[in-house]
């Protein structure tokens, strides 16, 4: 037994407070800013089309600049740390950061989709009651909300099971698209709404593929595992509107 | 001459004066082909003590033949000291005694009757302070260890002179002034010097402590590049302080701490998912 061994004891892993702790930290404040952006963004756009508001799209495409800024606030504090060579749960950190940041901007983009096809269907009577969107919403936001709350109280599992969800949004997706394929041939006058309504059931499906995509880059930081790719997903099985 | 008696010390193509009736010519016995995926050193349970202090303790582990290892840990680790002892150079300080046992190609180092001036040429070292011999031009740093191994034929060393010059990435800007001192060049290149000077009587393994230590970046670079170069006929073990330098031109890492080994694995593992808490907190520069 080195005496060195017992008197030294092992290293201290919290140091103080440095710049560069500080720069972590800021990091991960400002994704979870950009998160609630997107989040609220989505569920804006949302209650826009259900409650025909347009005003309130139109704040989703008004805000959508702040989302974008986030996105690129954190691409330049990352691209900082990686400039002082981060390692092991810091390099994690650091580029999960900027691949969350990028899901979360294509989550922002895709409400503000949302916002503007809500306005357009304002323009016109409401086709149907609204039931498999508003369904699909949920469901993505709670992909969304827990990928991200997984992020902050690092707990891989959670994430890992936000991935399995993507399948019914997929689902719900691609029996939205039979049966607004249906309305079309049964009514052409309804093929504009029809088509507004695709898309944005297309949007929620895609919301929750980079909420997915979240999840496993979590996973990733907290485990150093890539789970990418991993499951068996049958590319058979998808439709052209999935 | 105050750098003459460090720079004896250091260069381990000096050390073959006292027996030069082992191994002379050319092609030195240690200089056998070696496949990639052999073990190029075997160590288990390796204890180290300078008098009463233990410096090493009870270290086991498996280094790749032609793969860059590098070694980290914080002053006092035990890096350095471990390092000495894969070519024996440990015992130029009195006192030590080692435990356990620590195998170079299946060959005993510490078996008896083994020179460790014999294993010195088989087992080269380059230091963190370049230490060419000041009297000597470039050429003749670079064949002292040849010559002292009792080869005269001009053909061979001027081949020798070339090929270490070239593998040590130097040839180019020295071919034009070999007969200068060694101490004219600068000291990026004076520390390619003493990698050609080592790569000149052929060993097998090349030990590097902070081989860049005192280095500028663009120096830095190039002994780097040197590395990967030399990890397709050479096993390379080296110690450095600079977690980058690790990262970039290593295959494996062993983490060290207080004369422990308290982590190796693949160079990509250690610094993006290290296991251990303690290597984790050094690779981040979070310890102390």
């Amino acid at each position: 037994m080195s005496p060195a061994a017992s008197a030294e004891g092992p290293p201290r892993i919290n140091p103080p407070m440095t710049h560069y702790t500080e720069e972590m930290n800021r990091l991960k404040e400002s994704l979870l800013a950009m998160a609630s952006h997107a989040e609220s963004a989505l569920t804006r756009a949302m209650r826009a089309l259900t409650e025909r508001d347009d005003p309130l799209a139109q704040s989703v495409i008004d805000d959508d600049n702040i989302i974008d800024q986030f996105e690129v606030e954190i691409d330049d504090i990352a691209i900082h740390l990686l400039a002082k060579a981060p390692v092991a749960t810091d390099l994690r950190l650091t580029t999960a950061a900027m691949k969350i940041s990028q899901n979360l901007e294509r989550i922002g983009d895709s409400a503000v989709t949302i916002a503007r096809r809500a306005i357009d269907l304002g323009t016109e009577p409401q086709l149907k009651p609204y039931i498999d969107l508003p369904r699909m919403a949920t469901m993505s936001l709670e992909m969304l909300r827990d990928s991200i709350t997984a992020f902050i109280n690092r707990e891989p599992d959670k994430a890992r099971a936000v991935v399995p969800r993507d399948v019914e949004v997929d689902n719900l997706n691609r029996q939205l698209h039979r049966e607004l394929s249906s309305f079309m041939v049964e009514r052409p006058a309804s093929i504009t709404r029809c088509l507004n309504l695709m898309v944005i059931s297309k949007c929620l499906e895609r919301i929750a593929d980079h909420a997915t995509n979240i999840a496993e880059d979590v996973v990733y930081l907290y485990e150093a595992i890539d789970i990418r790719h991993s499951g068996q997903k049958n590319l058979e099985d998808k439709d052209p509107g999935s | 001459m105050s750098t003459l008696p460090e720079a004896a010390q250091a260069a381990p193509a000096s050390e073959p004066i006292r027996i030069t009736s082992s191994a002379p010519g050319p092609a030195p016995a240690g200089a056998l082909p070696v496949e990639a995926g052999e073990i190029a050193f075997d160590i288990k349970n390796f204890s180290l003590w300078y008098g009463p202090r233990q410096a090493l303790q009870d270290v086991s582990i498996s280094i790749p033949a032609k793969k860059v290892t590098a070694i980290i840990g914080p002053s006092g680790c035990g890096k350095s000291t471990f390092l000495r002892a894969l070519n024996r150079m440990h015992e130029l300080t009195p006192g030590t005694r080692i435990e356990g046992s620590l195998r170079h190609f299946g060959a005993d180092l510490y078996g008896p009757g083994v020179e460790a001036v014999a294993i010195r040429r088989r087992v080269g070292m380059v230091f963190q302070k370049s230490n060419p011999f000041p009297t000597m031009s470039i050429a003749e740093n670079v064949l002292v260890g040849l010559r002292l191994n009792g080869v005269r034929d001009k053909a061979v060393l001027q081949r020798r002179l070339e090929e270490s010059l070239h593998m040590a990435a130097l040839w180019d800007e020295v071919k034009d002034h070999l007969h200068r001192p060694g101490t004219s060049l600068s000291g990026g290149q004076q520390q390619r010097l003493c990698i050609a000077r080592s790569l000149a009587v052929q060993p097998e393994t090349l030990l590097m402590d902070e081989p860049c230590s005192a280095l500028d970046p663009i120096a830095t670079a190039k002994i780097e590049e040197l590395i990967q170069t030399l990890r397709e006929a050479y096993t390379v073990v080296i110690v450095t302080h600079n977690m980058q330098q690790a990262a970039r031109c290593s295959d494996r890492t062993a983490f060290f701490y207080l004369g422990r080994l308290i982590e190796y694995d693949d160079t990509r593992k250690m610094f993006t998912n290290p296991s251990n808490a303690q290597t984790e907190a050094y690779v981040s520069g979070r310890f102390g």
